[in-house]
């Protein structure tokens, strides 16, 4: 496969067209397969596991203990120590599961969508951008399980399975489709992302030095030799699961946004929600990926890998999906009052001067005003801007499901039974606890397996064009 | 196949062994059978095998299935037990079955529960001998069958675990026997001085029977005293009626027949011995029937809004000292010979005064407690003025028995108490050590008493500082009488025997006499000297069965007013400074509810507080004083402090009033006269249990005898303190929003329509699944807003029926209450000027929609429609998503967050209707239209073999309402009455726009506005 089409730069300075020719590269020069293998299965593979490892990973691990206490209060105390209550039923859980989905789904544009069309920059940040998925995903079904009453029941009674009571679930809830949206999301994610890594699993077990790594490694690597027929079969497999995964990344957030655009809360209940949720979901991913990306470049040295061609394009990517969710706020305040619906009317005045006003324009802060700066190429291509902008954004996007949920609840139709809310203590330890357990599983992730696709980096390198060429 | 008995088979005793054993025995060797006496190898295999002969068949093939056929039902059996272990409990089943008693019907016994002394009639709901439930008595006069909030949750206070339990003497433990030991002496040496030291302290008593007692007891001890104080007595009314007729005499109120009311200061609604017959009759003239409206129209002069003025079509706002010029103003107006008339307000009181006189004698005009006697005493003059008396206005021989002035009464009993003339004080019943006014410190008084007994519900103030306290036995538990308001009597008679060994008042008074009798023969025999013996255990049983003693109300008495110098007294003008209103709690009364938690969580009819009292004000008041309001972002002032999450928090305020001083939260509340605060009484207990001590402030300890429900000279602060106070409805208004909708009557009667111009509602295909056809019964609901009058009753009659429990104040902040009904409360007008604004109450259940959003969103079908329309709620099945409350426009659902049922209070667990499940956590749970109710009535049908009636299935909230403007029933019924009232051009269906087709719908609300008054707002 070729690189893009070099473009034209004969407007500008010859120092531009170098910085320019460098900020286009998916691969740094002077790599070959052996380098290309090297740098990136040592971080593995190295037997001294580095200080900065373990102080991020204890970092995580504590935070993740606060999830464990949150989880012990709930089963024994009950939901009430969360802040949830009525008119607002639903707080921090359902604001983070949206969050938490709506972060996994970079994971899966960028292997499925990306791979599909051909995009070859998504090489080097695939595999961590779908591992992200998968944690993510993870961080999120915490949520839907947990927030309700009686979770010692709900894990079994949500999903369909001949029972001698004769019951079903409510097929009619958005809620079960949330159900099979998400374990299919999370299914598909995990298979993509291990078929992904069998033939870097096999590089390990030829590399590993020890033997009982060679035999764990080995094992998942399950038989890969790394034949013709085993390559022709491996791109066929990857290709199926990623047209499975497509239409995922559009679903999945679309069946999240119909909890509430089903209901008849004002505020929920819109046409525009579906795109906007994909669009929002994209965002929050992208930034995310932008958030790991950067330091893990920086601290495993791999700028070679991830350069700045890549940050530039997510950066690209996030301001774009971040104008088309300006674009359904805007679409929302406007059909508030085109609707001349009471209720509507008063949900969007009330999102903007209510009690949880800060929210909201602190919410059209972040996801609004702050990714137009990235119009401007030297901010678009500067690695700590984008660093806080990946930030930014995901605080936006955090807010906006507060917004979208707490504000509709807490005044929806009948004055009398308005209501505020706010995060309690242990909703807060749920949260960062979430944080700890996403930490912690992409340390361990990082330590374990290959953060970047050593096969697929393989086929970047200028001697892995050769042969194509030769074959046309 | 049968099983071989373990002793079967081919074995042999071994005789010899045996008599080889007896031999060798001395005495009373005891032994089981022959085989362990003879200790044979085979009886020691026996007791060593568990099995003994089965476990040989293990090696036979066939055998071996068998045994483990065997083994397996066992082990199955053994499973099943293992469940649950059973308790050891010993249990007596009936030999004989009683005589009505069934297992799961309840039988409803007639009694009455008391109100400031007052009887009102009641049925108590009995399970097993269990009392549940309270329902009005549907023939007692001052019932009809409905009840209030307080005698609702009168069985609550049966069973509060923190009643007191035993007789203490100095916090001991002692016995009944040990008290007659300890008081006996001190009798003896009253006897002997003739009482002189002797002083006996009750409240207000209407019971024929202690009444003859404690004249027997003056009689034995003819230098005692009887002193009465309550703090919420009529002293005012029972001395203007001695000032305008020379006597005292009870009045009643007719008004069914008024067409014209005015009341000033009045709180005919709220509380008092004959609120609920009250409610009825006004409510009655508030129902209209298609074109057919007679309805009356209610002129209120308040000084502390209450729930006549949130009713009255016309409400004056003025402050506690402008009243009684006011009186005067519409007596000089009517003619009548008065000095002091108040010239303010005229042109409210001038068009006023002509719609009275224009419906002479179908006109009454009512006092509250708070004026002064003169005023009360005018009140009857203007009564005779419009020819009311006789009509709308009726007179009577008190009720009371020995009726006084109670605050003269207490002060004697003060001077006593200090002047140490006092012996031996008694004091049976009420809380005076907490209850008195200020300036008549009894708790410092009582404590110069030689010994001090005490009769009391609980171990509170006064039982903390008296010699020896008896556990009253509340008045389900003990025989009793009392006379209603209109002097009907009835017998209160036990459903239980005293749960702690309680005694009565009789009891008590009967064993001061020397003759230890039971209440019960006490109770009787005063009857049967009354009635004579002949027939008399038909007339008792009678009484028992009816709840009341037929043609004993008292007869009308012609008195009339004599005008004398106290029209001439022209009340004195108060101290400058802000005027403190005082009032009895519209949930806790006088404190003496404080420990029920359904009162202390029963939302405040207009503040909509729960769990305290606060400093009601104005909004100009407030803001002069600059606290606690908040405004949203229409610039619209939206409650009383500022919400939170976790509830409501407002400054706190010092009120000064002469040298005594409380300090309390600040309360907005709109409609209250501008330089004037009320205290609501009842709180800040400091004994009255677990639930009632510590919460809200104690007003009474600035209320003085001349300054009783008023004073002026206040001097207010802000303190800089805040508190967090559970408030259930911060927003004040409708946002707009068409949710009770209102008419005058003009507008009414020129478009019968009009609420179908307020809101659309969509067609009835619009939905994308397929029509129910609900060929059976459709249940459906409806709420008269023209009737409600927002007294609360529905909301404990609903909590009592269906377990729900109490949550506390912390969770009520947070916007957790559990009660599925609630009153919404809603303003129009505007805040800043008091004498604008307009209330309307309406009372919101679960909405049972056809078309139910909550139903569509549950992901385990949890929520799910009956054939029958209703909106069922399948707690087994509920994992506690609370998308169903979210999408619920009503939000009427009800959600357990914590365990909030009391699942180890023994007596808690006795209250508890067994019809009804007990929900546990992280269930959601709501309104089910009495479902257990229904299913009840339909057995009964069933077993009948005829269809159910109309009206006979009736929910808790509609048999409370005393107003009558809850009416259930089914709706594919044409002829009944709830079909019926849905045919009524009033009726819309609360955000029926939004195509949920609610089952309950209202019925508008039509004012009566007089054209000629001043126009507001």
């Amino acid at each position: 496969m070729a690189s893009p089409a070099p473009q034209h730069h004969h407007h500008k300075r010859p120092d531009e067209r170098t910085h320019q020719a460098e900020a286009d590269r998916l691969i740094a020069p002077g790599h070959d397969f052996g380098t290309v293998t090297d740098t990136i299965s040592k971080i593995v593979l190295q037997r001294q596991t580095p200080k900065g490892w373990w102080l991020g990973f204890a970092f995580g691990f504590c935070l993740l203990q606060l999830m464990l206490y949150a989880i012990g209060n709930l089963l024994f105390v009950g939901i009430g120590t969360w802040g949830v209550t009525i008119p607002v039923g639903w707080g921090f859980d359902i604001i983070n599961f949206v969050w938490w989905i709506g972060i996994g789904h970079a994971g899966t544009l960028i292997s499925a969508i990306l791979l599909l069309l051909r995009q070859e920059w998504r090489t080097s940040i695939n595999r961590f951008a779908e591992a992200m998925t998968l944690f993510a995903v993870a961080c999120a079904g915490f949520y839907p399980i947990f927030h309700t009453g009686r979770p010692w029941i709900a894990f079994y009674w949500l999903l369909p399975y001949p029972n001698t009571m004769g019951l079903w679930p409510n097929f009619r809830s958005p809620l079960i489709w949330d159900v099979f949206a998400v374990t299919t999301y999370a299914t598909v994610s995990a298979l993509f992302w291990f078929v992904g890594l069998i033939p870097d699993l096999a590089t390990l077990r030829d590399r590993a030095k020890s033997k009982p790594w060679k035999i764990v490694y080995g094992m998942a690597a399950l038989g890969w030799r790394g034949s013709a027929r085993h390559w022709h079969n491996y791109e066929t497999a990857y290709l199926l699961l990623a047209g499975l995964a497509t239409p995922l990344v559009v679903s999945v957030h679309t069946v999240v946004s119909f909890d509430f655009a089903t209901g008849i809360v004002p505020g929920w209940h819109a046409t525009i929600f579906p795109p906007y949720f994909v669009a929002g979901a994209i965002y929050a991913g992208f930034a995310m990926v932008l958030t790991l990306s950067i330091p893990l470049r920086k601290f495993y040295g791999l700028e070679d890998f991830i350069t700045m061609k890549h940050l530039e394009n997510m950066a690209k990517v996030m301001m774009a999906t971040g104008l088309i969710v300006g674009y359904g706020y805007m679409m929302e305040a406007f059909f508030a009052w085109y609707s001349s619906n009471t209720y509507e009317e008063f949900m969007i005045k009330n999102r903007m001067f209510g009690p949880y006003a800060l929210s909201y324009w602190a919410l059209i802060l972040c996801n609004v005003v702050a990714p137009n700066l990235l119009w401007i190429k030297n901010l678009r291509t500067n690695v700590t801007v984008l660093f806080l902008m990946s930030f930014v954004v995901s605080v936006g996007m955090w807010l906006e499901r507060f917004v979208i949920i707490v504000t509709s609840l807490s005044r929806d139709y009948l004055p009398s039974s308005w209501g505020l809310y706010a995060g309690t203590h242990v909703d807060w330890a749920a949260f960062i606890g979430t944080i700890g357990l996403f930490i912690t599983l992409l340390f361990l992730f990082v330590r374990f397996l290959p953060a970047i696709s050593i096969f697929e980096m393989r086929t970047l390198v200028p001697a892995a064009e050769m042969p194509e060429e030769e074959e046309k | 196949m049968s099983i071989p008995l373990p002793m079967a088979g081919a074995r042999t005793v071994d005789l010899k062994g045996v008599r080889r054993r007896l031999d060798g025995t001395q005495g009373r060797d005891y032994w089981k059978s022959l085989e362990e006496l003879s200790e044979t190898p085979e009886f020691l295999e026996f007791l060593h095998r568990e099995f003994p002969e089965q476990a040989d068949d293990f090696s036979d093939p066939a055998g071996r299935r068998e045994f483990m056929r065997v083994m397996g039902a066992s082990l199955a059996l053994a499973g099943l037990t293992a469940c649950t272990k059973q308790p050891e409990e010993r249990i007596v089943p009936y030999v004989k079955q009683p005589e009505e008693v069934i297992p799961g019907k309840a039988l409803f016994f007639a009694t009455a529960v008391l109100d400031g002394g007052y009887a009102k009639g009641v049925l108590v709901e009995s399970h097993l001998g269990r009392p549940t439930k309270i329902e009005g008595n549907p023939e007692h006069p001052m019932s009809l069958g409905s009840t209030d909030a307080q005698g609702q949750a009168a069985v609550l206070g049966l069973y509060d675990p923190d009643r007191s339990q035993t007789v203490r003497s100095y916090g001991e433990i002692h016995s009944w026997q040990e008290f007659l030991a300890a008081v006996k002496p001190v009798l003896e040496k009253q006897k002997a001085v003739g009482g002189a030291g002797l002083r006996i302290l009750t409240e207000t008593v209407t019971s024929p029977t202690l009444a003859r007692q404690l004249l027997d007891l003056l009689i034995e001890f003819p230098r005692a005293k009887w002193h009465q104080y309550e703090p919420g007595s009529a002293d005012n009314a029972r001395n203007g009626a001695v000032l305008a007729f020379g006597e005292n005499v009870e009045t009643r109120h007719h008004f069914e027949k008024a067409d014209v009311i005015l009341a000033f200061d009045s709180d005919f609604i709220g509380g008092g011995p004959g609120n609920v017959r009250q409610i009825r009759d006004f409510s009655s003239r508030r129902k209209i029937r298609g074109e057919h409206a007679n309805l009356n129209r209610l002129y209120a002069i308040e000084s502390s809004p209450n729930l006549v003025g949130s009713n009255a079509d016309h409400r004056l706002p003025v402050k506690p000292s402008e009243v009684d010029g006011l009186v005067r103003a519409v007596a000089a107006a009517l003619g009548i010979a008065v000095e002091g008339a108040s010239t303010a307000h005229a042109a409210w009181i001038g068009p006023m005064v002509k719609d009275l006189q224009a419906h002479a004698g179908t006109s009454l005009v009512l006092a509250g407690e708070s004026l002064a006697p003169a005023s009360h005493a005018l009140v009857h003059a203007i009564n005779e003025k419009l020819g009311n008396v006789g009509k709308t206005v009726t007179y009577s021989a008190p009720v009371l028995a020995g009726a006084v002035d109670q605050r003269a009464s207490l002060k004697l009993l003060v001077e006593d108490l200090f002047a140490n003339k006092v012996e031996l004080l008694v004091v049976l019943g009420g809380n005076p050590a907490y209850t008195a006014p200020a300036d008549l410190p009894f708790r410092d008084a009582m404590m110069k008493a030689g010994l001090r007994v005490r009769l009391g519900l609980y171990d509170d103030e006064t039982s903390d500082r008296s010699h020896w306290q008896i556990p009253e036995a509340h008045s389900l538990e003990a025989w009793s009488d009392a006379r209603a308001l209109d002097g009907t009597a009835s017998i209160l008679q036990p459903l239980i025997a005293p749960l702690y060994g309680g005694k009565s008042a009789h009891e008590v008074v009967s064993a001061l006499l020397g003759r230890e009798r039971t209440g019960y023969d006490i109770v009787r025999e005063y009857w049967q000297s009354q009635l004579g013996a002949v027939d008399f255990e038909r007339t008792w049983r009678r009484a028992l069965h009816d709840g009341l003693f037929a043609g004993t109300a008292y007869p009308e008495k012609a008195v009339a007013v004599t005008l004398g110098d106290w029209t001439r007294a022209v009340p004195k003008a108060p101290a400058a400074g802000l005027e403190v209103s005082f009032r009895l709690d519209p949930s806790v009364g006088d404190g003496r509810f404080a420990n029920l938690g359904w009162l202390q969580e029963l939302s405040k009819p207009l503040t909509k507080l729960t769990w305290d009292n606060a400093v009601l004000m104005s909004l100009a008041t407030a803001q002069s004083l600059g606290v606690g309001t908040t405004s949203n972002f229409d610039g619209q002032v939206e409650s009383g402090g500022k919400p939170t999450p976790q509830g409501t928090i407002t400054d706190v305020v010092e009120i000064k009033l002469g040298d005594r001083s409380v300090k309390g939260p600040a309360w907005v509340l709109p409609g209250h006269p501008d330089g004037a605060v009320t205290i609501h009484l009842g709180y800040g207990r400091t004994h009255a249990g677990r639930v009632g001590s510590d919460v809200g402030f104690n007003a009474s300890v600035v209320r003085v005898q001349d300054g009783f429900w008023w004073r002026g000279g206040a001097t207010i602060q802000k303190t800089g303190e805040r508190r967090t106070l559970a408030c259930t409805q911060d927003h004040w208004s409708m946002e707009g929003r068409n949710l009770v909708r209102a008419a005058s009557l003009e507008e009414y009667e020129k478009n019968p329509e009009f609420v179908k111009e307020m809101g659309e509602e969509p067609a009835k295909d619009m939905t994308l699944y397929p029509p129910h056809p609900y060929e059976g019964h459709a249940w459906g609901l409806s709420v008269d807003l023209n009737s409600c009058v927002g007294c609360n009753a529905c909301v404990t009659a609903c909590q009592s029926e269906n377990n729900i429990p109490v949550v506390g104040r912390d969770q009520v902040g947070r916007g957790r209450e559990m009660q599925w009904i609630r009153i919404d409360r809603y303003y129009a007008g505007d805040p800043a000027k008091p004498e604008s604004l307009e209330t309307q109450h309406q009372p919101v259940m679960c909405m049972h929609c056809e078309n139910a959003p909550c139903e569509v969103v549950c992901p385990v079908a949890a929520t799910v429609h009956s054939d029958e329309g209703l909106n069922d709620m399948v707690y087994n099945r509920c994992v506690g998503t609370r998308y169903c409350s979210n999408n619920c426009p009503y939000k009427v659902r009800r959600f357990n967050f914590y365990l909030y049922q009391d699942w180890d209070t023994k007596t808690l667990k006795m209250q508890r209707n067994p019809d009804v499940s007990i929900r546990s956590r992280g269930v959601m749970e709501k309104c089910t239209y009495c479902v257990q109710r229904i299913n009840e009535k339909r057995i009964d049908a069933n077993n009948a073999g005829r269809p159910i009636k109309d009206g006979e299935i009736q929910t808790a909230c509609q048999q409370a309402c005393p107003a009558e403007a809850i009416v259930f029933g089914d709706q594919n019924d044409k002829d009944s009455r709830v079909a019926q009232l849905k045919a009524e051009p009033r009726n819309y269906g609360l955000l029926a726009e939004l195509n949920t087709r609610p089952r309950t719908s209202y019925l508008a609300a039509v004012r009566n506005p007089n054209p000629e008054m001043p126009q507001h707002g």
